[in-house]
């Protein structure tokens, strides 16, 4: 592949051979990866296989050590902060901690990137933090004046999808957002990912190891197992694959899949 | 032997370049930030609020009783020369030349490093600086300049209570325990001490404000690994930043006195 080639447009987020490695230790091992404008493509993995690491690259939270980085047609490598504004204005982060900022209301949490980027009045601000706010369940003054320390695991996560999709973003990242939820909470972040990704016909990439969640909300799956796309596929196409790292990841073992794919990668 | 202690001593002194050379990349992004935008008023007035209003119980208590053991020492030791009614005078000059900014400022070290630190330091473990800069927003304009500003600007105006009060103190113990009537323990004051001490005591503390401020805000920053990363990073933020304040007051003092 002539790596100079720029992507598609129908590509929002394009890696190529992107490598990482702290204190000596690789993490991605030259990632190849395009999300496709609109669809919602999940990054399995197991823990530690790198997926938040790969997730962080795309929005520029870290750099990469080689390989290249385009995001919504903008060749991000080595981009500037700076420059990474106008970019960041289009992109929502759901983060695996919510975070949430705890010295803020729910109601100032979701205001934040409105008031960093957009200069609207009080009550333009209020009306659309009250749209996010319902746009994920939670509606209502009452959930809006309080602070983050008072909601629920499960709440905290929706006023973190609800903080992420303000600005009407035209790309989603979610980093883990079933991460230690009750079943039933999961599956409700589950299907508000896939509601806002039909509603607001946003790109979205989730970040997981949850299958539940991967099967519900995904067009696309990428196995992330030892520093590389194992394999990538539709949900059907995953479910049917033989290919050994997707077969050890479905059947629950998180060591055969980093086995398989080392394997795999020596072979080829 | 030799060798590995040459080798890990070697990566000692890598490690702190690396970190002062860090510390120094921070103080130069704020700078440019603040060039760029003011900082944001209403959070530094917040953060003044919380690191100076909030700091002045410790620093009037550590203030009043150094003035008090200051009196109770000098005029008994000074009883030696007779020169007992003068305690005044030199409490005076020591306070405001000296011990009313560096007390104030390792009391604002403890309290305000440690605070920022742990603040920071827990939105940094928590991914809330992540958030920041992923909502295209600048963690060193909205975090780090109005602490640095708020520390910068409150230290000075802690000092001058501190003087006061140490003063005052002194004068008590200096009345009751020793005699002295008041009316010429604050003769000797006036007639001692200057403006230009005043001043020279003053301008030291800007200084100090801004290595605690910074100190604490780096500390944070840098901070991994949970929430016992938390406390570890506190603990340097207290320790680096009162023997930054004590090392930095040796040279300030020394270029003051020269001028």
């Amino acid at each position: 592949m002539s790596s100079s080639v720029p992507p598609a447009s129908e590509c929002t987020v394009e890696l190529r051979g992107v490598r990482k490695a702290f204190h000596g230790q690789p993490v991605l091992r030259g990632v190849d990866l395009r999300v496709r404008r609109g669809e919602t493509l999940t990054i399995l993995g197991g823990s530690g296989a790198g997926k938040s690491v790969c997730l962080k690259h795309m929005i520029g939270l870290l750099s990469p050590d080689s390989g290249r980085i385009w995001v919504l047609g903008t060749e991000v490598t080595r981009l500037r902060e700076s420059a990474w504004v106008p970019i960041r204005r289009r992109c929502g982060v759901v983060f695996q901690s919510s975070a949430l900022f705890d010295s803020l209301s729910v109601f100032e949490n979701v205001a934040y990137p409105l008031r960093e980027h957009l200069d609207l009045g009080e009550d333009e601000i209020a009306q659309r933090v009250a749209g996010s706010l319902d746009a994920v369940g939670l509606p209502g003054a009452e959930v809006a004046v309080r602070l983050p320390e008072e909601l629920s695991g499960g709440m905290r996560k929706r006023v973190g999808v609800a903080r992420a999709i303000a600005l009407e973003p035209e790309l989603v990242f979610y980093d883990e957002p079933t991460t230690g939820l009750d079943p039933a909470n999961a599956r409700r972040i589950g299907d508000l990912i896939a509601e806002l990704a039909r509603r607001l016909h946003v790109t979205s990439v989730v970040v997981t190891h949850d299958l539940e969640l991967c099967f519900a909300v995904s067009d696309r799956i990428a196995l992330l197992a030892a520093g590389r796309i194992a394999a990538e596929g539709s949900v059907d196409e995953m479910r049917a694959s033989q290919h050994p790292a997707v077969r050890a990841f479905l059947e629950g073992s998180h060591e055969g899949v980093a086995g398989a794919a080392e394997e795999e990668a020596d072979g080829s | 032997m030799n060798g590995a202690l040459t080798t890990r001593l070697g990566a000692g002194v890598i490690e702190g370049v690396e970190r002062f050379g860090d510390f120094m990349l921070l103080v130069g992004r704020t700078l440019r930030a603040l060039a760029r935008r003011r900082p944001p008023l209403a959070e530094t007035l917040r953060q003044m609020e919380a690191i100076g209003v909030r700091s002045t119980a410790i620093v009037a208590v550590t203030a009043t009783f150094t003035g008090m053991v200051f009196s109770l020492q000098t005029a008994f030791a000074m009883a030696r020369f007779g020169a007992k009614p003068y305690v005044g005078g030199v409490l005076a000059l020591a306070l405001l030349r000296e011990l009313g900014p560096a007390l104030a400022a390792v009391m604002f070290a403890g309290r305000v490093a440690a605070g920022i630190t742990a603040e920071l330091g827990s939105m940094q473990v928590t991914e809330q600086v992540d958030a920041i800069r992923a909502m295209g927003a600048d963690p060193v304009q909205k975090l780090v300049l109005p602490r640095v500003a708020a520390a910068v600007l409150s230290l000075p105006l802690l000092t001058v209570f501190a003087d006061v009060l140490g003063i005052a103190g002194g004068l008590v113990v200096a009345s009751t325990q020793y005699g002295i009537p008041a009316h010429f323990f604050m003769r000797t004051v006036t007639y001692n001490a200057t403006v230009d001490d005043l001043v020279s005591g003053i301008v030291k503390t800007f200084f100090f404000g801004a290595i605690i401020g910074w100190v604490g805000c780096f500390m944070g920053l840098a901070t991994h690994g949970g929430t016992v990363g938390v406390g570890r990073a506190t603990t340097r933020a207290v320790v680096t930043s009162s023997i930054s304040v004590l090392i930095a007051d040796f040279f300030l003092t020394k270029v003051l006195l020269a001028l």
